[in-house]
């Protein structure tokens, strides 16, 4: 049993910076996208609600429905597939966010502004900050999510190792489906893996607290 | 000077915190205001530094309407204090302190160089600076809150229940540490508590609120125990007033009695049923012989240092002694006398007799500054 990939498709490796490519990039572009609008709920707590209702009702949107609307804009493109997963990613990024910035202690937020801190300035470096192990969960959830989501493209013709799948159905290869599997789940992982080191590296103070002293 | 000028915050929904406050806090000094829970206390505090606006009157922080002022410039000149300390958990204590010196616009190795500065001064080693407030004591974590209220070295320091969320054995330290930072400083302090012993302890004067926010009394701590405006205020004081008053004077003119000190030798002699103070041969005292039994010594307790100690020390060491006499020594420990719990209430009855007739007392001191 061979376990080439047809060169139709791309190498393993092509294939492999496309689904990282679409995936990453619809985490990143829901994060941009996510902050702020949680930072706005935060700040009038009346258009929570709504924002919480628009990002459910898109999430409720069929992927494959998002992706062939989306052609008549962005053609049989990464972007196709990138938007739409982004607008998934918000609807767990922006609860993780709001409840990030609302943990932070009032004592802390009332002496930033005591201190003489303007709002967006308290909300960038003393919210923000105190937010991220929040912020950071929900984009490893929704980043794993993305992984797996992207393989539907290739009803769209841009799956990345989701062209293995329907490969592997045209081809009647087994090994296509398994190699897809494999790599998918890896990649989950590892990214997976490097946030949790991203959460480490960016929130010293969380990782300190073992050794109290009186 | 902090004034209040018939200030008044009422909400939209007609709730009133504040009425009609008047009242100055000289530069330089520390007053307290206290009261109950809804007596407008913290909503006060907040209007010095407007962080709550006031809806009626005005409050001038050195002769200048708050109101005029840019909130961010104003809050900058003002240090603040916060119960739970509120410390950026993100950022080390270094850089907790060195906040406001960099809101100000200090470099980041300027500002960290004053905060180690006043880390110092309060009394917190170089060795916590790299830490983060999560891995401090309650205790500490307030000490950084006070380091950070300090670092621009503002004139004014405003503090909102700053000892309420630690124990009492570290909470009397820290009250002592302001009281010796004060003596130092000389900033202008408004602290807000619920606790009036902490207010009579801290304050050169007293403001008590009562419910609604309506100024009971403005005084010293001395006037408001000797003098409690009306039934609420000698309410809130408690029924310990007379005992707490002793704190404000002084053990130094006591008359002492030195006849019933003897060494152990002649206490081996001694006959009748009166109470012997045994001194060792230094002259410090080792314990009480009760004259009409031949037992064991009992023990001296806590002597007082007169002079030192306040009154209600010496009532107190000769409520607990055996022989209900506190002991008097020197610095060295050397017993000087005794006097009896009856011989301490007849001195603070002259004190008192004394200053109402206008004469002033021997007595009288302030608390150690």
């Amino acid at each position: 049993m061979s376990l080439r990939i047809p060169g139709y498709l791309g190498t393993f490796w092509e294939l492999l910076g496309d689904h990282l490519v679409m995936a990453l990039g619809a985490s990143l572009l829901g994060l941009v996208l996510a902050l702020p609008l949680g930072l706005a709920c935060v700040r009038w707590p009346r258009v929570y609600a709504p924002v919480l209702a628009a990002c459910s009702v898109l999430y409720s949107i069929p992927s494959l429905a998002f992706f062939v609307l989306l052609i008549a804009f962005t053609g049989i493109s990464r972007t196709t597939v990138i938007l739409p997963l982004a607008v998934y990613a918000l609807a767990g990024l922006v609860p993780n966010v709001v409840d990030g910035l609302r943990a932070v202690p009032d004592s802390v937020r009332q002496s930033a502004v005591a201190m003489g801190f303007s709002t967006p300035r308290r909300l960038l470096t003393v919210d923000l900050p105190l937010a991220i192990p929040a912020v950071i969960a929900g984009l490893r959830v929704a980043t794993v999510a993305n992984i797996s989501m992207v393989s539907v493209g290739a009803l769209i013709g841009m799956g990345a190792f989701g062209a293995l799948f329907t490969a592997s159905v045209q081809l009647d290869r087994l090994d296509l489906a398994i190699i897809g599997i494999i790599a998918t789940v890896v990649m989950a992982l590892v990214v997976d893996a490097v946030l949790v080191l991203v959460q480490r590296l960016s929130t010293p103070w969380m990782r300190r607290t073992s050794k109290v002293s009186r | 000077m902090i004034t209040f000028d018939n200030v008044e915050k009422r909400y939209p929904d007609g709730t009133v915190a504040v009425d009609g406050l008047s009242l100055e806090v000289p530069t330089g000094t520390l007053t307290v205001f206290v009261g109950p829970s809804g007596c407008g206390k913290t909503t006060s505090l907040r209007m010095i530094n407007r962080m709550v606006e006031p809806s009626g009157g005005r409050v001038l922080v050195g002769g200048r309407d708050v109101l005029d002022e840019d909130p961010r410039i104003l809050r900058r000149g003002i240090g603040y204090v916060i119960q739970h300390a509120g410390l950026f958990p993100h950022r080390t204590v270094v850089d907790n302190v060195a906040t406001v010196p960099r809101l100000l616009g200090a470099s980041r190795k300027e500002a960290r160089a004053t905060a180690m500065d006043v880390l110092t001064r309060v009394g917190l080693g170089k060795e916590l600076a790299q830490r983060y407030p999560a891995q401090l004591s309650g205790g500490q974590q307030q000490r950084v809150g006070v380091a950070r209220a300090l670092a621009a070295d503002p004139p004014i320091l405003l503090m909102d229940e700053p000892f309420s969320a630690v124990d009492p054995v570290v909470r009397k330290d820290l009250q002592d540490e302001l009281l010796r930072l004060q003596s130092v400083l000389a900033k202008t302090i408004v602290l807000v508590t619920h606790d009036i012993d902490e207010a009579i302890k801290l304050g050169d004067r007293v403001a008590v609120l009562r419910p609604g926010g309506v100024l009971a009394q403005y005084a010293t701590p001395e006037e408001l125990l000797t003098s409690p405006a009306d039934d609420f205020v000698a309410g809130f004081l408690g029924v310990d007033r007379g005992v707490r008053l002793m704190s404000f004077f002084s053990s130094a003119d006591l008359p002492l009695r030195t006849d019933p000190i003897v060494t152990r030798d002649d206490a081996e002699l001694a006959v009748g049923d009166s109470w012997l103070l045994v001194a060792d041969d230094d002259g410090r005292p080792a314990g009480w012989r009760d004259g009409s039994t031949d037992t064991e010594l009992l023990p001296v307790g806590r002597p007082f240092v007169p002079g030192r100690d306040p009154l209600r020390v010496v009532l107190d060491a000769a409520v607990l002694s055996p022989s209900g006499h506190a002991v008097a020594v020197d610095d060295d420990g050397r017993a000087l006398g005794v006097i009896s719990g009856e011989e301490v209430a007849a001195a603070v009855r002259a004190a008192h007799n004394r200053r109402e007739t206008g004469t002033p007392s021997p007595l009288e001191m302030r608390k150690s500054r």
